[in-house]
């Protein structure tokens, strides 16, 4: 589904990802561990088309088509999904309408037909129950005011909505008090099946007890210096990031 | 000929229509102001970013001459508002009142000619308070020159404790089908003790010749009354337009102008809210999204005389192609005017290298126990935004307008005639091609 071969991105000249190789097959969850600065968000933002960094070398490919050549809405089109660390706050814009219009874009790309309003409502509806969103929640601006879990929550159900074939999920965890993963992580799980994937982008094992991993990269310096297993993930939280740097230098 | 002999000589002839006593004299003193002052160049400091002098080098038909009105409901038809078969209708043609056109639905109000006004026992007091009051906040000719020359204005009244059973609609047309045109509607509306009365308003040119619209609208509103002014400025690229609105306030009334201004070659706005007693509430907002070789200006002033008093201001404006935005906002908190709560917000997106925008915040306080804000953005379109939205699978062209619009919405929503904000939301939607 997605193979990263020696992908190379830097920012302003500086170059962050140092030569990446990843493979992901539909039905894995894979986790990109590692410690802050080591090039995670770089990686997520360069896989979802994110103008500002500057992809000098490698090569990705995503469901058989030249990834890298693609726009960020062209991806999500082919079904790439990217979950923020800082989902963006946009006054005046309803999730609901954001939704209807992101739905729709996306079925035009893939030369269906639009959505009218009943099944999209019905759609809707379903997708709410997953991440335990209500129907005020989604009248609102987008993200405006929103605590962080809800801003979570809400990236999860807009996951929900798009059905995409990967999920990369940024630091999802990141300001969560523990109710509010398990919420997002069920949502996460509920959505899984053989035909799509996911890759979970974050700094601490906690999330992984929720959304329990196939294969643990650990990234650091722009590089996956070790993969392995979930066991990886809980051996670096005893251990700590330091036990990789010695073993990179 | 220079302006101001040219104006001379059209005054003179002026003087052989007979004319009520108190209008005669203030036409007068502001005829006097303006062979003073002329029409403002950029030197003057409240017209630096404004050139509307040029237009007067041209030949162009002055209002005055033009007698007979060829306009017909027909001409009319494809610029009406929506819901204007459910409203009062008061239609200037170059500046005169139509009477043909005009229509009074609701039984609350009384629309009458100023000249009428003037001369009606009732409403001769009125027309003596409040006519001219305009110009103790202009200085500047142009206001002088729509007093100086005032004829068929019109006089708005709302009955006390009465609610307008419908909105009024006011058409300001200037017919350029055959000449430039220079015209110069004129209004005083006055809104009785806690009466209620909400107007929209909007300006339409015919024809392909140049149009200049100089217009001033007075509004006295009393105590305990609530006025709500509409403003949808989407005119042609061959009109100009200076209107000004001052609204006058007595103790606990409400006033709520909303300015929109969509289309235009050239659009100076000046609102003046007067808060002449306690516990007034004021609301100004706008939004203007000028392209091409538009130039919206927006200048307003809320004075605060008495203490307890509230406005609130928003002016947001989205500029591209070689548009020019101006934004000046004076507020005043008087010596007087203790407890003043006062906000000013000025926000701006520019959305090409071409685009500028000349903005302006100012706050004069006298007085120290108040409460005032003040503030202005210019900035671009947010990055972070736009990408979050096209990962989403929505192109760039479909983000941009979706993020203008979620911009312009709370201007909009301050629409509350609910026909009139639909017909706006519609015409902002189109020119965001959404």
């Amino acid at each position: 589904m997605l193979t990263i071969k020696d992908l190379r991105a830097g920012i302003e000249g500086k170059e962050i990802l140092k030569g990446i190789n990843l493979q992901i097959n539909p039905g894995e969850v894979h986790a990109i561990m590692g410690p802050n600065g080591s090039g995670k968000s770089t990686l997520a933002s360069v896989l979802a088309g994110k103008e500002d960094y500057e992809v000098t070398g490698g090569s990705v490919e995503f469901m058989g088509k030249n990834l890298l050549e693609l726009s960020p809405e062209e991806r999500a089109g082919e079904g790439l999904f990217l979950s923020f660390q800082y989902p963006v706050e946009i006054p005046g814009l309803s999730t609901t309408n954001f939704m209807k219009t992101a739905v729709n874009e996306i079925r035009k790309y893939r030369g269906q037909e639009e959505l009218d309003a009943v099944s999209f409502l019905k759609m809707m509806k379903e997708k709410m129950a997953l991440v335990e969103i209500d129907q005020a929640m989604l009248s609102r601006s987008l993200n405006e005011g929103f605590s962080g879990g809800e801003k979570k929550r809400n990236e999860i159900f807009q996951m929900a909505m798009l059905e995409p074939k990967l999920a990369i999920l940024d630091e999802t965890d990141s300001g969560l008090d523990i109710d509010a993963i398990r919420i997002v992580a069920n949502g996460v799980n509920k959505l899984r099946n053989s035909e799509n994937a996911v890759l979970c982008v974050t700094h601490y094992q906690r999330l992984l007890n929720y959304i329990v991993p196939d294969y643990v990269h650990v990234l650091y310096n722009g590089r996956i210096v070790k993969s392995g297993t979930k066991e990886l993930a809980l051996e670096l939280e005893e251990k700590g990031y330091d036990f990789i740097k010695t073993m990179a230098v | 000929m220079d302006t101001i002999t040219y104006f001379k000589k059209r005054f003179e002839e002026l003087q052989a229509h007979p004319v009520d006593g108190h209008i005669k004299s203030i036409r007068d003193s502001a005829f006097a102001e303006f062979s003073q002052t002329g029409i403002p160049t950029v030197k003057h400091e409240e017209w630096k970013y404004t050139r509307i002098n040029d237009f007067f080098s041209k030949d162009y038909h002055f209002s005055t001459d033009i007698k007979e009105q060829q306009l017909t409901a027909q001409d009319l038809a494809p610029f009406q508002i929506p819901g204007h078969e459910d409203a009062n209708l008061v239609v200037f043609v170059n500046g005169h009142f139509n009477r043909e056109l005009s229509h009074t639905r609701s039984e609350e109000l009384e629309i009458l000619s100023l000249q009428e006004a003037a001369g009606h026992e009732k409403y001769a007091p009125i027309v003596k308070e409040h006519l001219g009051h305009s110009a103790d906040y202009h200085r500047d000719g142009v206001n002088a020159l729509n007093t100086a020359f005032i004829q068929e204005g019109v006089f708005v009244h709302v009955f006390r404790s009465k609610e307008a059973s419908h909105p009024i609609y006011l058409y300001n047309v200037t017919d350029a089908r055959r000449g430039n045109i220079f015209a110069q509607p004129r209004c005083l509306i006055h809104v009785a003790e806690n009466a209620k009365v909400q107007i929209v308003e909007t300006y339409i040119t015919l024809g392909a010749d140049e149009s200049f619209t100089n217009q001033v609208i007075e509004v006295a509103v009393e105590q305990d009354a609530i006025f709500d002014l509409y403003k949808i400025q989407n005119d042609a690229p061959n009109s100009k337009l200076v209107s000004t609105t001052h609204v006058h306030q007595t103790g606990k009334s409400i006033a709520n102008v909303v300015t929109v201004s969509l289309n235009g070659g050239l659009i100076r706005n000046n609102l003046n809210m007067v808060m002449s007693a306690e516990y007034c509430e004021a609301n100004l907002f706008g939004l203007y999204l000028g392209d091409q070789h538009s130039h919206m200006d927006n200048h307003t002033v809320v004075d605060n005389r008495k203490p307890n008093c509230l406005s609130n201001e928003l002016y947001k404006g989205v500029l591209n192609g070689n548009a020019t935005g101006v934004f000046n906002g004076k507020i005043f908190v008087r010596q007087d005017a203790q407890k003043t709560n006062a906000y000013q917000s000025n926000r701006n997106i520019l959305l090409s290298d071409n685009a500028s925008v000349n903005t302006k915040p100012q706050l004069e306080i006298f007085a120290d126990d108040v409460k005032c804000s003040h503030g202005c953005t210019v900035g671009r379109l947010d990055e972070e935004a736009l990408f979050y939205m096209r990962s989403r699978g929505i192109s760039e062209k479909a983000a941009t307008a979706l993020l203008l619009h979620g911009f312009a919405q709370d201007i909009l929503e301050k629409i509350q005639h609910v026909t009139t904000r639909e017909f706006v939301e519609q015409l902002v939607a189109d020119k965001l091609h959404l």
